[in-house]
């Protein structure tokens, strides 16, 4: 069996934090690029909405976005 | 409801298989697209290496591993031109439209590749055993023949079925070796690891059957699944 | 609809990622061999078994989507593939930190887990500019399909042969998971396990619902804009669900539809 290195506990503290860190980080920014995508649909949906009641006038102006 | 035009019977198998084949020989006799670039790219290599390890000669792990890169590499070229012809000129519209059994297009192709990894390894081998080995190929022979024998179904069953996904995409030469490497790591490793005694510098050792085995389980695996799901590529 | 469970699911996940954060670094003692660096082994385990998983999941929905011609099992396939490769760079990741800490060197050919999920990865990154490269929407469901089936048998395989061979050459304990934790350790290791998987499903199902109305934006687009339509899509990745009556794909918009959208 191969020796392990056995590091004092301040030593190990980075490299698991580091790890837990690096894992949350990823997903914070896989969230982030999808809030961008959330953020274009709403965007669109506002447009279709208004294209809607230009086309529909007074049928759904009081809908609120 | 009696139909009044006759029924076409499905031609046997054999049939298809054999004209498609001879198909085959006589586009690559006329036209010389693969073979002999895939011959001469392994000859090229074997000196590359050469000058990149700065060894005259080569024996056990390094042999065997200089070896089956350089097959996998050719090998890839092979792929890639085994449907280009295809691609390019209607052959896959031209079979399709024929009444015959849409797996014999597989076979003929796999069969095919298999012919170009044979007539490569017999220049490759021997260019190899010359420029680079260290020790005797001959008492190798036996053990480095059997296991070229597997690591070529494994390279066959890979190949034509990446060969087939890429070669209707935009990038066909890059995705077609970026997608068959990682799947014929495993072939790469059991072929390696099973030559790498036989081409030991104090005689060639016996041939590790437990990487044969696993060798000839993944091509039976990956066998299975290439003919399982061929078809959906053939579609339109 | 994706959305509708999304809420309860996302709440699931925060208080089981919580327990096993909580039990992992509170009630579960440190490692006789290891000590505090085990710690690490809670997060790249899990994640590692998840990936693989989604990876499989991402197979099965392929055939599924062979088999019905139903464009979601292709989107249920692609976002699968797609979340376990995020999924897959974290496994990486920390288990470059571990090794770096267990063994001070970032990257180690003797661990089994690292070196299959390297060759994963390495193949499973082809998926997208295999589906970017291919125009006609159809067939690039189909094609992508057959990657996920042959890419999905390839990851058990794969990840047994690696095995095979760093154990033949160097034996390394520390890659064997569960199997002879004592007590607590093997709880939190499960629990922890659970809350990987609950957030997988939360992401995918929160990346589904996302699609889902991305698709359902422009099929409400093409039904309202009629003729003054989008110029030529651009060419796309993201398999294109088609949404209306029946599973087949049209293949293009309806044609100047008139009138009260669907």
């Amino acid at each position: 069996m191969i020796a392990l290195l056995e590091i004092p506990l301040h030593q190990a503290v980075p490299y698991v934090a580091g790890a837990y860190i690096a894992f949350v980080a990823l997903i914070l920014l896989y969230l982030a690029i999808m809030a961008t995508k959330l953020g274009r649909i709403e965007r669109e949906l506002a447009e279709l909405t208004d294209l809607a009641t230009r086309r529909r006038p007074g049928a759904d102006e009081h809908d609120a976005p | 409801m009696s139909a009044a035009t006759p029924t076409v019977a499905a031609p046997r198998t054999r049939v298809v298989l054999a004209a498609l084949l001879r198909k085959e020989l006589r586009v690559e006799l006329r036209s010389f697209a693969a073979v002999p670039a895939m011959s001469l790219f392994s000859v090229t290599t074997f000196v590359l290496f050469h000058f990149a390890l700065q060894a005259n000669a080569l024996d056990g792990d390094l042999a065997s591993g200089v070896l089956w890169v350089t097959l996998l590499f050719a090998a890839i070229l092979g792929i890639n031109r085994l449907f280009v012809a295809d691609a390019e000129q209607g052959g896959f519209d031209g079979f399709l439209l024929s009444p015959a059994d849409r797996s014999v297009l597989l076979y003929s192709k796999a069969l095919t590749l298999l012919a170009y990894l044979l007539v490569l390894e017999l220049v490759a081998v021997p260019a190899f055993a010359l420029l680079l080995l260290q020790p005797a190929i001959w008492p190798a022979l036996p053990g480095l023949l059997v296991t070229l024998a597997l690591g070529d179904l494994g390279i066959v069953v890979i190949g034509t079925l990446v060969g087939a996904l890429a070669v209707r995409t935009s990038v066909r030469d890059l995705l077609g070796p970026m997608i068959s490497l990682p799947l014929l790591v495993p072939v790469l490793l059991c072929a390696a690891r099973a030559t790498s005694p036989v081409l030991a510098a104090a005689g060639a050792g016996t041939l590790p059957l437990r990487w044969l085995l696993t060798l000839a389980l993944y091509d039976l695996v990956f066998g299975l699944i290439t003919f399982a799901v061929f078809d959906f590529l053939l579609e339109d | 609809m994706y959305g509708k469970r999304l809420r309860p699911l996302a709440l699931t996940t925060f208080a089981a990622l919580t327990l096993t954060l909580v039990l992992a670094f509170f009630w579960a003692p440190n490692d006789a061999n290891q000590g505090f660096l085990q710690k690490i082994f809670y997060l790249h385990v899990p994640l590692a078994i998840v990936t693989l998983c989604g990876f499989i999941y991402g197979g099965l929905a392929a055939i599924a989507h062979l088999r019905t011609r139903d464009s979601r099992w292709d989107m249920r396939s692609y976002v699968a593939i797609h979340l376990s490769l995020v999924f897959g760079v974290g496994v990486l990741v920390t288990g470059s930190i571990w090794a770096k800490g267990s063994w001070g060197v970032w990257w180690d050919w003797s661990e089994p887990t690292l070196v299959s999920f390297l060759l994963i990865m390495l193949l499973y990154a082809t998926y997208q500019p295999l589906r970017f490269a291919i125009e006609d929407p159809e067939r690039q469901a189909r094609y992508a399909s057959v990657f996920a089936i042959t890419a999905g048998a390839f990851v058990p395989i794969n990840f047994v042969i690696v095995r095979l061979s760093t154990a033949y050459l160097h034996p390394r304990v520390l890659g064997n998971i569960s199997a002879n934790l004592p007590g607590r350790f093997q709880i939190v290791f499960y629990l922890s396990l659970i809350s990987m998987a609950l957030l997988w499903i939360t992401l995918w199902r929160y990346e589904m619902t996302s699609k889902h109305a991305s698709a359902q934006l422009r099929a409400l687009k093409r039904a309202l804009g009629g003729d003054d339509d989008e110029a030529l899509p651009r060419r796309s990745a993201v398999p294109t669900l088609t949404i209306g009556a029946g599973a087949t794909p049209t293949g293009r918009g309806s044609a100047g539809r008139t009138g009260a959208p669907r």
